[in-house]
């Protein structure tokens, strides 16, 4: 009985990989190429990944840490707000008068990337503080700090702080933003 | 140290839409090119010979 390989188990993570890198990033094609090399990089290190431990967190931080040695090589513009993951997007019904997803995404689009990054991993990933710090290299309450922080800049940006705002989010409103974004794609 | 319910729902907000950022990548699917990749690692491996 041979223990399996436990490379036989990246392509369970891809979609996941690829979402937090779209994400992070908000350009796909910079996102692809982060996870092409992610994936090279894991099958070449595979021994360096220790069975039972979790391997989306080992891919993260190998992703992560692409992200910044490839921003720190090319100093190339990574935002993308205009591009294609802000195009198609659904619209809020008219009635609050405001398109509250696409305010988001462009709020979004002013964080940090590390702020981004720290949201990403633990307010859409799953992840616990413990295990973002420990994929950034950076203390617990670095990654508390960068969360609030990017969630008042957010409320900031996107302007929740009046009653008025916050009604958006209706479940009417939900279920009209579901429902367009599944013919979308 | 309770949090308002005001802020509450701004975070609400505010995670509602970072999940549904999320999500709508994920469901984008994945291109071929990532499984053609690994299969080109794995074949680039077998070619090899075994290294055990």
């Amino acid at each position: 009985m041979s223990a399996p390989d436990p490379r036989e188990a990246l392509v369970e993570h891809l979609p996941a990989m690829r979402a937090f890198a779209i994400s992070l990033t908000r350009n796909s094609a910079t996102a692809d190429d982060m996870v092409q090399d992610t994936l090279v990089k894991a099958w070449t290190n595979i021994d360096k990944f220790q069975v039972g431990t979790n391997m989306r967190a080992w891919l993260f931080t190998i992703l992560r840490n692409t992200y910044y040695s490839s921003r720190r090589k090319a100093k190339r513009e990574v935002a993308d707000v205009d591009g294609a993951h802000t195009e198609g997007l659904a619209e809020k019904p008219a009635h609050d008068g405001r398109l509250q997803m696409t305010d988001f995404r462009q709020a979004f689009a002013q964080l940090s990337d590390e702020q981004r990054e720290a949201l990403l991993l633990v307010g859409a990933s799953g992840f616990s503080y413990e295990e973002a710090a420990d994929m950034c290299g950076v203390a617990v309450g670095t990654i508390k700090s960068r969360t609030n922080r990017a969630r008042q800049r957010l409320a900031e940006l996107m302007q929740l702080d009046d009653d008025e705002a916050l009604e958006m989010t209706d479940d009417a409103t939900m279920s009209v933003l579901t429902a367009s974004k599944a013919t979308s794609f | 140290m309770t949090q308002s319910g005001a802020n509450r729902k701004r975070e609400s907000v505010i995670d509602e839409n970072l999940k549904r950022v999320y999500e709508e990548a994920l469901e984008e699917g994945v291109p071929d090119r990532f499984k053609d990749l690994l299969d080109a690692l794995k074949q680039q491996d077998q070619s090899k010979g075994s290294k055990k």
